[in-house]
């Protein structure tokens, strides 16, 4: 249980950063702790204690191995990780471009 | 037929876009036109064939727990029939619209992408797969808000994509949990084996999926993103994300979480009950004070919103189809109040209530079709906005809420208060300008034709023949709880 709690714990420093943080940059990088912590969720959910990696093979046997599907849903979420990060970085060098900081502070023209 | 084809056809064609479209501008129009014109013809074709039916395909031939199932019934239909529809008028907007932008290849290429990430999150019935989808439409959603390449829209568009990953990370938490409870990812799976999972954890799932798809449709305390987004991208876009984008991802999916996989727990239609009130009247509030037009209209889709979940809230049939009807009517008047303004926008340059004017003589089209949507959203008969919320009020009556009723009439009032607003400053404002910068081409009035239309049309819905048939077989799939899984399990073979 400790370790679902801790996993929780590594979330909410991403949103603490995500909420916190004035920087473009240290957002960005925000959102990818939270990813993280996500990601180390669900491959914990299918980790099993002195199993072994899920390859079926001669005189090996199914139930002593890690459940490979969340390893299969990490992969997917890490993928699209990238992709929001990489559009992120992106929006984040046009920001730059168009106001010459990554102070969000200093990047208001939509308020109300 | 195959529900894969809802996501065949629009990802098919951004890709033949891409490929052919940038030597060809009338090739990537044709496309766009023709897949979003059968994606029409086939979902209306599909929600009639298929009646109180379950279409289910399992992709690839692999088995149910193994593979990914696709699951369609009445009420995904019934939201691909929205979705397809408004694609079509939005895309007929954008003939002329976009040319200002600088019309390419790109714009159809990921409005197509849109497109199918939605159809994908309405048809599928495996939460993973859906997760996944919601990410492929999000990801045209943000690339779109910035697609005018302004400082102010890569704002939006940043500000768009953080929230997005915020309800991205705790939807997949959610699915985590969900997937250590019950070891599946199939909906109908799921469904069956919630029965047998402590309530403490029923209520951790439950928070979890609401936080992350509540940030999605914009509910009162997750809405911060919404008029920002909603206000920058381009007026078509804005429609497809205030009409269909926040119900597509964000109502229809916690209608299906709530109602057919976690089966309607009292605590979360409370909460329903509960953000749906402050949705509604705290976004109106906001709105009435805005004088940016399109900012107005993104705030009332906070409100509109409000009466959706007040509807789902109330979970009797009466109430439900008030939420569903609703639904359909929001996606009309709403997206027809953002042709409007973007047609006002492109005309005389500014979207500040303050600067308008002469509008009705200038640009007939717009300011008629302006005036018959304000009177939708603010409930007049004879247009549909007001059949959708008098059958929530009845309902919230009926179920002994009268505090929810009061809300909705509370609310109702006040956007009457702020569309009086928009037509004495805006459409008959003070300042008369004597030229339009630009004429509004006839894609752009047909769109806004065919919208106040149906505004119209749409109250026929409210007939009794006619309800049975389109409404209540939604309905009853929303109410047919964890009859959900048994349709499902039992279309397998």
């Amino acid at each position: 249980m400790i370790i679902y709690a801790l996993c929780f714990a590594l979330f909410l420093v991403g949103l603490y950063g995500l909420i916190v943080k004035r920087d473009l940059i240290k957002i960005i990088l925000s959102t990818g702790i939270m990813g993280y912590a996500v990601n180390l969720m669900i491959v914990l959910f299918g980790y099993r204690r002195e199993a072994i990696y899920p390859i079926l093979e001669k005189g090996k046997e199914a139930a002593a191995m890690v459940d490979p599907l969340p390893q299969a849903l990490v992969l997917t979420s890490i993928v699209i990780e990238l992709g929001t990060t990489a559009l992120l970085v992106a929006l984040a060098v046009q920001l730059h471009k168009n106001f010459k900081t990554f102070d969000i502070t200093k990047i208001r023209r939509l308020r109300g | 037929m195959t529900p894969v084809l809802f996501i065949i056809i629009p990802l098919a064609s951004a890709f033949l876009i891409a490929l052919v479209g940038r030597k060809r501008e009338i090739l990537s129009r044709t496309l766009s036109f023709l897949a979003t014109a059968s994606l029409l013809g086939l979902s209306l074709v599909t929600y009639f064939r298929l009646g109180s039916g379950i279409l289910v395909t399992e992709l690839g031939g692999w088995k149910m727990p193994f593979g990914i199932v696709l699951a369609l019934d009445a009420f995904g239909a019934f939201m691909l029939v929205i979705v397809s529809l408004i694609a079509l008028t939005s895309l007929l907007f954008s003939v002329s619209y976009v040319r200002h932008l600088g019309s390419d290849w790109k714009y159809e290429a990921l409005f197509m992408i849109l497109v199918g990430g939605m159809n994908g999150v309405l048809i599928t019935g495996d939460l993973f797969n859906l997760f996944v989808f919601t990410e492929i439409a999000l990801f045209a959603a943000f690339a779109l808000v910035a697609y005018g390449g302004q400082a102010h829209e890569f704002e939006a568009a940043f500000k768009y994509a953080v929230m997005a990953t915020v309800s991205s990370a705790l939807i997949l938490m959610a699915i985590a949990v969900v997937y250590g409870a019950t070891s599946t990812l199939t909906m109908a799976h799921i469904s069956v084996a919630m029965a047998g999972i402590k309530p403490g954890l029923k209520i951790w799932i439950g928070a979890l999926f609401l936080a992350g798809y509540g940030l999605k449709s914009a509910l009162i305390p997750f809405h911060a993103w919404l008029p920002d987004a909603h206000s920058s991208a381009p007026a078509p876009i804005s429609a497809m994300l205030s009409g269909v984008l926040i119900k597509a991802l964000g109502i229809y999916v916690l209608i299906r979480i709530f109602f057919n996989v976690l089966g309607a727990p009292q605590v979360f239609l409370q909460a329903f009950l509960v953000l749906g009130a402050v949705s509604l009247l705290v976004g109106v509030f906001l709105a009435v004070g805005q004088w940016d037009l399109k900012r107005l209209l993104a705030y009332h889709s906070i409100s509109q919103v409000g009466y959706i979940f007040i509807g789902l809230g109330l979970n009797t049939a009466l109430g439900l189809a008030g939420a569903v009807f609703h639904l359909l009517n929001h996606a009309l008047f709403k997206s027809l109040l953002f042709y409007n303004a973007g047609a006002i926008e492109m005309g005389l340059g500014t979207r500040d209530l303050r600067k308008m004017g002469n509008i009705s003589r200038l640009m007939p089209v717009t300011a008629h079709s302006s005036m018959i949507a304000s009177l939708a959203i603010s409930g007049i008969p004879p247009f549909n906005g007001f059949f959708s919320k008098l059958m929530i009020i009845i309902a919230a009556v009926q179920a002994h809420q009268p505090v929810y009723a009061l809300a909705a009439v509370i609310g109702s009032l006040l956007t009457l208060a702020s569309f009086m607003k928009v037509q004495r400053y805006g459409i008959r404002g003070e300042s008369p300008a004597k030229e339009l910068q630009s004429r509004p081409g006839w894609g752009m009035n047909a769109a806004m034709v065919i919208l106040a239309a149906l505004c119209l049309f749409a109250s026929l819905l409210i007939i009794p023949g006619i309800k049975e048939s389109v409404l209540d077989p939604v309905v009853a799939a929303i109410m047919n709880n964890t009859g959900y899984a048994a349709a499902v399990l039992g279309a397998q073979k």
